[in-house]
């Protein structure tokens, strides 16, 4: 180095490495003028207007400490939405919308940045920018920025809509900011994610992963402990949303772990950058076998090959959220023992036994509820391959569409019941341990198990908008959000059983403890049925691409 | 011809049309390629190329008209059919954790069989590394993977689009031989392509498609037929006006354009059907030395897209004129 090099202000190398944000991000926002807005307002209007929803269902003050007096006690409540920190009505808004509100954020922030980050580089599109007067950090910079302005309006609708409906302008901004700062948060973990992998789908995977452990952890920690004080809970993101304590007095300290979290991921992301070629990762391609194997042979080892990666870390993930909700249950249920009357409840209903049932039962809901996104990943694969143009020439060999999408469709449909039964296992199993008792691992397994029809309904979903309207098959993710969050969060607004009975999983009985009868899932199942041959017989009339 | 009797052709397709909402990929498409022969498939982008082979892979549905792919419907057949056709893309997309050697494999498995000795020999060939995964393949080296996999499937018809973009000139080469080896062995080839010299080289015989609709079908030769041949000549004479144009001999004959003449050097270019006239006139002159230039494909192929050249209505169609 020269001193006339050395010369060269420190600034001006830095700001050539920003070159071309400001276009990027204009072209982030204008790619994404749709699903942004969409995500937003859809989001904040949710928050916004679940203020009036709780203010008609739970107007009186003694109808609010009822139910936060039987929210904190139950366990299973506990770990699906948090503890209540104060029955105020902005209290039971925090409660019931900061762990949903982030988790939502979260998936928002992580499919924007991936999406302008690593897949614009797997597709080679950022191969064409970069050629431009675009600088090293200018892609992820703007992606994060997109992220920023949409968590930033974010937290302004939900804090000046609820401030609006009369909550308290503190708690409103504190619930507004637990959920952007978690939104923001993911968005540095997927910056991360983005240079470590080679494409935008295990990007995207390896986010969804922390996010579902930070919700497990969550949950986990909050099922053990009424004050959101246990360790498992300050280990996860979501559960620094919680501890903001909207509405509760504030713990605004809980911010400085969203920023400094923020900080340093941003921090790593920009070091990972700096440090690989453009369109290469961290976790490198290896070479493969210079022959195929012999089970590599048609559409179902071609589609096992493709799909198996996936099967496998949901699997995985189940296996681990069944043996911590196992693990939990027995003490999550021993809890109720503080309150009184709702102990006097419970055991007006069955005793003890009971408590945990409607614990597992809750818990294999969920398990339920998440195994449609798998399923339905599972078969949009189709439409993935289709629309990448790698379907064409496999269906230019002597292959028909039927055995094709059939490989595909076997992965999602018996994928579904590996997922459930290891998970169904595994929450079996952790509980029978805990409790000391063998004969648990049965009923807890076919409980999770019983879930499959309602999973098999969404799935056939997916089928009949692939062959149907291939070009809407993303309205499939919103019919599988739908049910997720009427799952989640209409019980507590009282919805009309109508409204429940929209979801498949509305039919289904709260498996362990409940008897069960046929009808249910015959309808389901019939349902699945009509759905999958409507699918596959609009899919071989149409055409392809 | 020492062929055989071809009871049907390879491919045959009359009246095609298509549409995608309003747009209309295929109006009236007409299409024969006999069996054994290699056949040109010539138009510029969005002429429906890709349009027409994905109706004759049974992967899209004609609106009307017949395809008739080795003597069988290509849309109820098609199992049956791909068992007999290898397919390779102008663009090929690989499965990002495959190998390149998985792909070939899994390619020949899902039609009639593959050759492996013959496999092995073209990897060497196109120098082709098959461990590298999917991702890591240049838009050349993916090319490759596609042609390979054809090459070596155990098929009676192959069908190329635009099979050579990315391949560099020395693979372009190995490329022209490995066709002349399938048309050897009695394969039939449909090869769509923009290289108008692979073409030339390679084919019996070709169809010029615009606008969904074929202008031109035929061999080479027959299509030279319909274009100018440029002449130069030096005639003899000992002085003065050579005899063939003072006499106002060329001019006056049909077929003639461009008439340069030059003291003893006479340029022109004539309709190729009228030849024989104009070389009989030159004759009478005493010729000393003569150039004939057969038309070029080019040619040929600007010839039919003049229209859009000089109007420049449809810039894509221009741009591929060159």
């Amino acid at each position: 180095m020269t001193a006339v090099a050395a010369a060269v202000p420190a600034g001006t190398a830095r700001s050539r490495q920003l070159a071309g944000t400001g276009v990027l991000l204009r072209l982030a926002l204008r790619r994404d003028r749709v699903m942004i807005p969409a995500w937003v307002l859809g989001l904040g209007l949710v928050v916004a207007s679940l203020g009036s929803s709780f203010e008609a269902l739970y107007g009186t003050a003694a109808e609010r400490a009822q139910l936060a007096g039987s929210m904190t006690t139950n366990g299973s409540m506990r770990a699906l939405y948090g503890p209540v920190f104060s029955d105020s009505l902005g209290g039971l808004i925090a409660w019931r919308m900061a762990g949903f509100g982030a988790v939502l954020a979260a998936v928002m922030s992580l499919l924007i940045v991936v999406r302008h980050t690593r897949e614009e580089e797997e597709t080679g599109r950022q191969e064409l920018l970069s050629a431009a007067m675009v600088g090293r950090r200018a892609p992820l910079t703007a992606a994060l920025l997109a992220a920023l302005l949409a968590n930033a309006v974010l937290v302004v609708l939900i804090a000046a809509g609820l401030a609006r409906s009369g909550r308290p302008a503190a708690g409103s901004l504190a619930l507004g900011l637990a959920i952007g700062g978690t939104g923001m948060l993911f968005a540095g973990l997927a910056a991360i994610a983005a240079q470590l992998t080679e494409s935008a789908r295990m990007a995207k995977g390896l986010t969804g992963a922390v996010l579902g452990l930070a919700f497990a952890l969550r949950g986990a920690g909050d099922a053990a402990d009424a004050t959101a004080g246990s360790p498992l809970t300050w280990a996860a993101p979501l559960g620094w949303a919680e501890n903001l304590r909207a509405y509760a007095d504030e713990r605004w300290g809980a911010l400085l772990l969203f920023l400094a979290g923020t900080a340093l991921t941003v921090a790593a992301a920009y070091a990972l950058t700096a440090r690989r070629d453009l369109g290469m990762s961290f976790l490198p391609a290896r070479p493969g076998p210079a022959r195929a194997p012999r089970s590599l042979a048609g559409p179902f080892g071609l589609a096992w090959r493709l799909q198996r990666t996936t099967l496998g870390g949901w699997t995985l993930g189940y296996v681990c959220a069944g043996a911590v909700f196992g693990g939990i249950a027995k003490g999550a249920s021993d809890m109720v023992g503080g309150n009184q009357r709702t102990r006097e409840i419970f055991e007006r209903m069955g005793g003890q036994a009971r408590l945990t049932d409607a614990f597992l039962a809750t818990m294999v809901g969920m398990l339920g509820m998440v195994a449609a996104i798998y399923a339905a990943g599972a078969v949009l694969r189709l439409r993935g391959e289709e629309t990448a143009d790698r379907a064409e020439p496999v269906l230019a060999g002597a292959v028909g569409r039927l055995r094709w999408a059939a490989g595909h469709l076997a992965v999602a449909y018996a994928g579904t019941v590996v997922v459930l039964g290891f998970g169904g296992l595994a929450l079996g199993i952790s509980y029978g341990i805990s409790v000391g008792d063998a004969g648990r691992v049965g009923p807890v397994l076919a409980a999770a198990l019983a879930q499959v029809p309602a999973v098999w309904t969404l799935t056939g979903l997916a089928v009949l908008a692939f062959g149907l309207l291939p070009r809407a098959t993303t309205a499939v993710w919103a019919v599988v959000g739908g049910c997720l969050a009427l799952g989640w969060i209409g019980p507590s607004l009282r919805l009309p059983q109508w409204a429940m009975d929209l979801s498949p999983y509305g039919h289904l009985p709260k498996l362990p403890g409940t008897h069960a009868t046929a009808a249910p899932f015959v309808w389901l199942l019939a349902l699945s049925a009509v759905f999958l041959a409507a699918g596959l017989a609009g899919f071989r009339r149409r055409d392809i691409g | 011809m020492t062929k055989p009797i071809a009871p049907a052709p390879a491919i045959r397709v009359d009246g095609l049309h298509k549409s995608f909402g309003r747009t209309r990929a295929l109006d009236g498409l007409d299409l024969t390629v006999e069996a054994g022969e290699v056949h040109g498939f010539l138009g510029p982008n969005g002429a429906g190329k890709s349009t027409t082979i994905r109706v004759l892979l049974g992967l899209l549905r004609a609106d009307r008209g017949t395809a008739r792919l080795l003597d069988r419907d290509p849309w109820h057949d098609a199992v049956a059919l791909h068992r007999r056709v290898a397919y390779v893309p102008g663009d090929v997309t690989l499965w990002r954790n495959l190998s390149g050697g998985e792909v070939i494999d899994l390619y020949g498995r899902l039609r009639g069989g593959m050759d492996r000795a013959r496999r092995d020999e073209l990897l060497e060939r196109f120098e082709l590394d098959p461990t590298k995964k999917g991702r890591t393949y240049s838009k050349g080296n993916r090319q490759k993977v596609a042609l390979v996999a054809a090459f070596a499937s155990d098929v009676d018809l192959l069908i190329l689009d635009e099979p050579t973009s990315g391949l560099d000139p020395l693979m372009e080469e190995v490329f022209q031989t490995c066709v002349i080896e399938e048309r050897d062995r009695g394969r039939t080839v449909l090869l769509s392509s923009h290289v108008l010299s692979e073409v030339e080289a390679l084919c019996d015989r070709v169809s010029i498609i615009r606008k969904g609709r074929t202008v031109e079908s035929g061999s080479l030769g027959e299509l030279r037929h319909l274009t100018r041949t440029s002449i130069v000549a030096e005639l003899a004479g000992p002085d003065g006006v050579p005899p063939a144009v003072a006499g106002g001999g060329l001019a006056a004959l049909p077929g003639v354009h461009d008439l340069d003449v030059q003291g003893h050097r006479v340029r022109l270019q004539v309709d190729t059907g009228k030849l024989d006239a104009v070389l009989r006139s030159l004759a009478t002159s005493g010729v000393r030395s003569l150039t004939s230039t057969p038309p070029t494909l080019e040619e040929l192929f600007l010839r039919h897209y003049q229209d859009d050249v000089r109007g420049g209505a449809d810039r894509d169609e221009t741009a591929v004129a060159r």
